[in-house]
Parts: structure tokens; C-alpha cells; sequence
């Protein structure tokens, strides 16, 4: 498998981006902060209004260095996408699945199997590592319960009946996920999920580590040919990544929730790292996305051997993984798209 | 009736990657897929060298052309020969805008060393029909150029390479029409590719998803 690089984030709001030769420079006024060479990166994600050199922009996008910008609080704001390469064929297969149901259904019940899945294994490797920190008769109980929604996601054949399950699954999970939360559980609580804004510290953080995933997944999909804003399950709305969506649901759990739960669990971070507004919302320290997006690079470059293809590959190329094997499944190489399903 | 068939035509550089792999060359030309590695680096590098259509050099009684473009009808397939030469002789063709007669050679250059396959010599055979059909001549000898070694070699245009030729050349057209990337074995020779990353020749030989997925949620 291809070698995961680096990804940049720019933090600082007023740093200008620039092309140097083979190098991104940081300028901030006349002041050079920094150059790094670009053919060790993977993509540019800049947080805040900063600027990017037109020059740099194309350089990037001709090398498939993916550069994202998102405003301070990391919602999204735009995504530079080159030339996009001979991909019509494949793209004309993915509009034809996207705009019929039966042959959506049958891939979006694949992420939703996905998804499931792995949240059951979520829940079950919370009973084998704390099973003196948790209840760990409800967990099996839920653990359960998600498996017979499993069964009935295979036999889905409509998209309502999967999102149905999909809910249900959804309400099962959230019944324990406050019991994950092992230290500060003063500061640290989930009583369900609260976005735009995230109204407590762990609803922000996991909304913050959701948009990291989906910004990835979409790149992924960009660079192997896929349109990410096309997708089977999420319905078409402008400026809405709905493939990147559809395809991180079965990383939600595994991925991103996992992650959040650990930065509390080992106290990386503390109740200083966010800020409530009056409104409610809260909002996380420019320190505390310091923290979170080094300990996202860290877990990027940890290995896992992929259940289906069986080899190793770093946790930062599951999303490229997944695209490429749905890819692979549009074009016919495959019988289904197989999700990424994680013990 | 046929409307500008020229659209039709294919990449004859495409045959060494049909040789090489059906697979590679379906990615390649199909989907359009493209990664660099070392090898293909170094073969920009040297083409570069030979690559410049303006340059023209006559040496006594030789008139050596680069980058020239060709096509051939019967084939459907249209390119460039890295080189051609045209040596003077009485049984051979006139050239526009040159006096006397020539014979036709084509020289292809490649980065590596003589390989066991036959790609390159598909390749410079594809390139000699090419230059017959629009020359209306005969070629019967080419050359391939092997930066490796710093030597060329001389490739006789038998007729059964040019059968080779036109039959890979209906072949590639008849995958192209349905756009298919085929499956292919796999081989060791899978290592030296710059598409492996996105070919995944591993899903070749994977079981079936569906057994993948009742295998997981059975355990």
C-alpha cells in the first residue's frame, strides 16, 4: 500500500501560504515562520481565514496535496480540487448507483453494517479492558441488542428501513457512551449529541474530530477518482461532502469516538481547554486544537492490519483504503464494497 | 459512415503496457491513472533528450527526425517515434522538401536494458507500420535505443510481429469499447509496477466480499 505522508495544519489565523520552489513557505507579514518541503505532505489544512498563493494552490492541486480551509472553529469553508482525472466512467457510475435506490440501498447497507459493527466492537473492548469500570452486563446487553440490528441491516432492501435501523443503533450506543468516559467525569459527560453548536466539552470535541474525518475521507475519495459530494446514503445538498459521510460512518465509533475518549481517559485534555460562550456553546482553547490535532497525526501513523485486504497499513490510510476498494467495487473488481469491519 | 474516427484512435505507447499487463495498461489508458515512480521519472528524463521536433540533423547521408508524430488507420493508433532516421538509398522513398531517395528506421529510446519480454519490440513494430502507412514504404528494420547499456539494438520487423501487433491492437480496442479494466494474474512482475498502489493486484485472488462480511458477523 501507498505511504501515508504528512499533513500540515496551520493554527496561526494570520499566516500566508506560499510556493518556494518545492516548498510551502509560512509567512506571517514580512516574517518567514517557516518552509517545509512539499513531497512530504500529504495535505495543507488551515485553520482560520488565512491565505494561500494561487501558485501554491496549483502546485498542490497537480500533486494531489489536498488544501483545506476551515474557519477557526474548524467548520469547513472550501477544498482546493485540481484537473479531475480520467474518472468520468467511474463518476458516471457513481451519479447512476446515486440516483437509483435499489443499488444504493444495497452499498449504503455496507457502511451501515459497517458502522454497527463497529460500534459493537466499540462496546465490547470496553468489557474486555475496564470490566471493573463499567457495567458491564448493560454493555453486554446493548453489544447484543446491536447485533440483532445487524441482521436486520442485511435484510434491509429500503434506504428508510437502513436509516431506521441506523437510529436505533444509534440510540443503543449513546445509552452507554457516558459510561466510556473513565476520568474528570466532572468535567467530561455525554447526555447525547448536540451540534452546531456542540454544547458541552465532549460534544465539541467529538464534532472537531467528525470534521478532521470527513476532510480526510473526502480528500481520499478526490484522489481516487470518486466525485465526494455524490453520495448513496447522505442526500445531495450543495456544498455537503455526502460520499465523505456516507463512507466515514463506519469510522465514526472506531476512529473519532475512540479518539476523543482516549484524549479524556489519559488527560491530554482538561476542563481549561474550552471556552462557553453565553449562548452555551462551547468551544475549544486554540491550545487544546494544538493538542488534539498532534495526537491525530500520532494516530494517523499507528498500523493496523486491514481486516479485508489483510495488510498492514496505518490508521491514516483507512480512509484512502475504503475509497479505493469502493472504487474498485464501482468498476466491477469486487462483488460488494467490503466495509472496514475492526475487532 | 465513420465521422472523425481519429477519436477513436488509442496511445501506441499503450502497447508496451498492454504487453507488459492488461491490467496496467486498462488503468492507464481507461481510467486514467497515473503514479511516478523511479522508473518512470528516468524515462521522462531521457525522452526529454530526444524529444525535440524542431531539431533536425543531417549527417552525410543521414537525416535524423525527432519526435515525430504517427498514426496508422488500419491499427487505430497514433503516437510519436522518439526518433527516425532515413539513411539514402536507391530503393527507397522520397521525403518533402529533401532530394533523393531514403529508407525509413525507426529508433526508440528506453531508460532500462534489453527486456526478456517483447513490449519494446511491439512497440518500434507498431511504430514501423505506422511510418509504412504514411510513407507508403517499406520498413523492415528498426532500432532500440537502451540508455543502460548505451547501445542500441537492431530489431528485424518480421510478419509475425506485425501480427502480434494488429492483434493486440483489436484487442486493446475491444476492452477500450467497454471500458473494462480486466483482472489479470498476478506475478512478481507486479513489484516493478508504478500502479500497484492503485491496481491492489492483492484483490485478485481475495475471497469474496460477501463471504468477507458473513465471516466477520458470524464470529
Amino acid at each position: 500500500m501507498r505511504k501515508l505522508l504528512n499533513t500540515l495544519y496551520v493554527t496561526q489565523p494570520d499566516t500566508y501560504l506560499a510556493l518556494d520552489g518545492d516548498n510551502v513557505l509560512l509567512l506571517k507579514g514580512d516574517e518567514k515562520l517557516g518552509r517545509l518541503p512539499l513531497h512530504n505532505l500529504e495535505a495543507i489544512i488551515s485553520f482560520g481565514y488565512t491565505g494561500a498563493s494561487p501558485a501554491l494552490m496549483g502546485y498542490c492541486a497537480d500533486r494531489n496535496i489536498a488544501i483545506t480551509f476551515l474557519t477557526q472553529s474548524g467548520r469547513f469553508l472550501a477544498r482546493v480540487i485540481g484537473e479531475s482525472r480520467g474518472n468520468v466512467v467511474l463518476r458516471k457510475t457513481q451519479y447512476r448507483i446515486s440516483d437509483n435506490e435499489e443499488e444504493a440501498t444495497k452499498i449504503a447497507r455496507n457502511f451501515i453494517t459497517g458502522k454497527v459493527y463497529n460500534h459493537k466492537w466499540v462496546l465490547e473492548r470496553m468489557t474486555r479492558d475496564y470490566p471493573l469500570r463499567i457495567d458491564v452486563e448493560q454493555f453486554k446487553i446493548v453489544s447484543g441488542q446491536l447485533s440483532d440490528i445487524l441482521r436486520e441491516v442485511r435484510n434491509s432492501v429500503s434506504m428508510e428501513s437502513l436509516r431506521g435501523w441506523e437510529g436505533q443503533a444509534a440510540v443503543y450506543y449513546n445509552r452507554v457512551f457516558d459510561q466510556m468516559i473513565l476520568q474528570q467525569k466532572e468535567d467530561f459527560f455525554f447526555h447525547g449529541r448536540s451540534r452546531r453548536p456542540p454544547k458541552d466539552n465532549v460534544n465539541a470535541m467529538l464534532s472537531f474530530a467528525y470534521t478532521l474525518l470527513a476532510k480526510d475521507t473526502a480528500a481520499a475519495l478526490e484522489t481516487v477518482g470518486l466525485d465526494a459530494y455524490v453520495g448513496f446514503m447522505h442526500q445531495d445538498r450543495p456544498g455537503r461532502a455526502s460520499l465523505a459521510l456516507d463512507l466515514m460512518e463506519e469510522l465514526r465509533g472506531i476512529y473519532a469516538d475512540r479518539f476523543v475518549l482516549s484524549l479524556i481517559n489519559r488527560k491530554e485534555v482538561t476542563a481549561s481547554d474550552f471556552v462557553t460562550k453565553e449562548n452555551g456553546a462551547v468551544l475549544m482553547t486554540d491550545e487544546a486544537r494544538k493538542t488534539f490535532l498532534k495526537a491525530w497525526q500520532t494516530k494517523k501513523q499507528e498500523s493496523i492490519t486491514h481486516p479485508y485486504l489483510g495488510e498492514k497499513i496505518s490508521w491514516g490510510l483507512v480512509p484512502y483504503v475504503q475509497s479505493l476498494l469502493l472504487a474498485r467495487f464501482l468498476r466491477g473488481d469486487l462483488d460488494e464494497y467490503p466495509p472496514f469491519l475492526w475487532k | 459512415m465513420v465521422v472523425n474516427d481519429e477519436d477513436r484512435y488509442l496511445m501506441l505507447s499503450g502497447l508496451q503496457h498492454f504487453q507488459f499487463c492488461k491490467r496496467q495498461w486498462a488503468l492507464i489508458h481507461i481510467e486514467q491513472q497515473w503514479e511516478e515512480n523511479v522508473r518512470t521519472i528516468e524515462g521522462q528524463h531521457l525522452h526529454h533528450k530526444a524529444d525535440q521536433p524542431f531539431l533536425k540533423e543531417k549527417r552525410r547521408d543521414k537525416l535524423i527526425v525527432r519526435a515525430m508524430p504517427i498514426q496508422s488507420k488500419e491499427l487505430q493508433l497514433s503516437g510519436t517515434c522518439d526518433v527516425v532516421e532515413f539513411i539514402q538509398d536507391p530503393d527507397g522513398v522520397g521525403l518533402a522538401g529533401v532530394e533523393g531517395t531514403y529508407k525509413v528506421y525507426p529508433v526508440e529510446y528506453k531508460r532500462g536494458k534489453p527486456k526478456k519480454g517483447d513490449e519494446d519490440v511491439i512497440q518500434l513494430a507498431a511504430q514501423a507500420m505506422c511510418l509504412e502507412e504514411m510513407m507508403l514504404c517499406r520498413v523492415d528494420t528498426g532500432y532500440i535505443f537502451y540508455n543502460e547499456i548505451k547501445h542500441r539494438i537492431e530489431v528485424p520487423i518480421s510478419d509475425m510481429l506485425r501480427d502480434q501487433v494488429k492483434q493486440m491492437a483489436a484487442e486493446m480496442h475491444h476492452y477500450y469499447d467497454k471500458r473494462h479494466t480486466p483482472k489479470v494474474k498476478t506475478g512478481p512482475f507486479c513489484k516493478n509496477c508504478s500502479l500497484q498502489h492503485i491496481c491492489v493486484p492483492n484483490l485478485m485472488h481475495k475471497r469474496s466480499v460477501q463471504s468477507y462480511i458473513e465471516g466477520r458477523l458470524g464470529e
